[in-house]
């Protein structure tokens, strides 16, 4: 394949033509903060954490595919300011509550907050009322705590085949959402197969039984294996 | 679906549109607009069949639905009221014409009467601004309304 010549934080690095500069930085060890992406799964530029600046243009680099003699900066000043912006936006769109979380110390929003040294979010918070959707067997899907990467409508789509998640609705009305906007326990196409729990990178959508809240009693139980006994 | 769907002239008829953009690149949005003329809005069964019919998935279809503006996933009335809320009609008294429409109808806008005579919504500038205050029922424009007017132009449309 045709090798393109590329400088990348001022070093000149060759990459295959259709690298995207994500996969170029990767290569080189060169760290570039990203939320939406996920090896394996295509890529949508959906959270612009990956920004990089090409010649003074704002770009993500996980869609942007490089270009012969093409400067790219993966990070500045201006850079750090807009990633941080961008995330405060993610946690004010949301009710992003770590310490109830399911996913406390185990999230990707979290750990990104983290590196990026974001200790306080300067936005107003905009505290939406939004729902949670336990009616699946085995998950909850909770919109409090949903970014929007679409990693669950990707994986569904293209790995599992299955097509039940989808984005409805546009801006701050958008919402992941299962077949036509169902609940999720009477999605028919689900596989209940959990790919969706495993690439969410929040505590969006989890396993049921994560929280104490959600401990299930089954005291049929008892019953059931008091009557087998007496029966032996 | 289908056998006793395709009974339904309705759907019959979506069937041949959807037939007739085998074709065609991306017709979703074509189908949907189609749909939409034949059924008035896109209810989930309407939306089941066009994802069945067309091998898109229904969380792609409602995805598309409830992107568009131009989709309506509940029922519209006979007639549709769009009130002028442009700068001039703003200027010229938009809010009462809005306010008025409500004491006659008992709707306020995105909002449809209960006999489905007439749903109500607004618009930003018809380009009648030298008419303002004005509304478009269906395809008609009324312009420079008071409340002697509206009600005069509501009982033209009354059955």
């Amino acid at each position: 394949m045709k090798e393109i010549l590329i400088r990348i934080d001022g070093k000149e690095v060759s990459a295959p033509a259709g690298s995207t500069i994500l996969e170029v930085a990767k290569q080189q060890g060169i760290p570039i903060p990203t939320l939406c992406h996920l090896d394996g799964l295509s890529d949508i530029g959906a959270c612009r954490m990956c920004i990089v600046d090409v010649g003074g243009k704002i770009v993500t680099s996980c869609t942007t595919k490089i270009a012969e003699g093409m400067e790219v900066i993966t990070n500045s000043d201006r850079l750090a300011e807009l990633r941080r912006l961008n995330l405060e936006l993610i946690f004010a769109e949301r009710n992003h509550v770590c310490s109830m979380c399911v996913s406390n110390n185990h999230c990707e929003l979290q750990d990104l907050a983290c590196d990026l040294g974001m200790q306080h979010v300067e936005v107003p918070y905009a505290y939406p009322r939004l729902s949670l959707d336990a009616s699946h067997p085995k998950f909850i899907i909770d919109q409090n705590r949903c970014i929007l990467c679409g990693r669950c409508v990707r994986v569904c789509a293209e790995v599992e085949g299955a097509h039940v998640w989808g984005i409805a609705g546009r801006g701050s009305e958008a919402r992941v959402i299962t077949e036509l906007g169902i609940d999720w326990g009477d999605a028919e196409m689900c596989t209940d197969c959990g790919k969706c729990v495993q690439v969410c990178p929040t505590g969006a959508i989890v396993e049921k039984g994560k929280a104490a809240a959600e401990m299930e009693k089954h005291p049929e139980l008892v019953t059931t294996l008091k009557e087998r006994r007496e029966n032996d | 679906m289908n056998d006793v769907q395709l009974k339904n002239p309705m759907y019959a008829e979506l069937d041949r549109v959807i037939d007739s953009y085998r074709d065609a690149k991306g017709p979703l949005i074509q189908v949907l607009h189609r749909a939409q003329e034949i059924f008035g809005y896109l209810p989930p069964e309407v939306q089941q069949f066009v994802s069945q019919r067309m091998g898109i998935p229904p969380s792609k279809v409602y995805g598309v639905v409830t992107f568009y503006n131009f989709f309506r996933t509940v029922p519209q009335g006979k007639h549709v009221i769009n009130v002028c809320l442009g700068t001039a009609c703003h200027v010229k008294g938009a809010d009462r014409v809005v306010e008025i429409l409500r004491e006659e109808l008992g709707i306020g806008i995105g909002q449809t009467t209960e006999d489905r005579q007439f749903t109500l919504s607004a618009v930003r500038c018809l380009g009648a601004c030298g008419l303002a205050p004005v509304m478009m029922i269906d395809e008609e424009v009324y312009g420079k309304l008071d409340r002697a007017k509206i009600k005069h132009v509501l009982q033209q449309y009354a059955s």
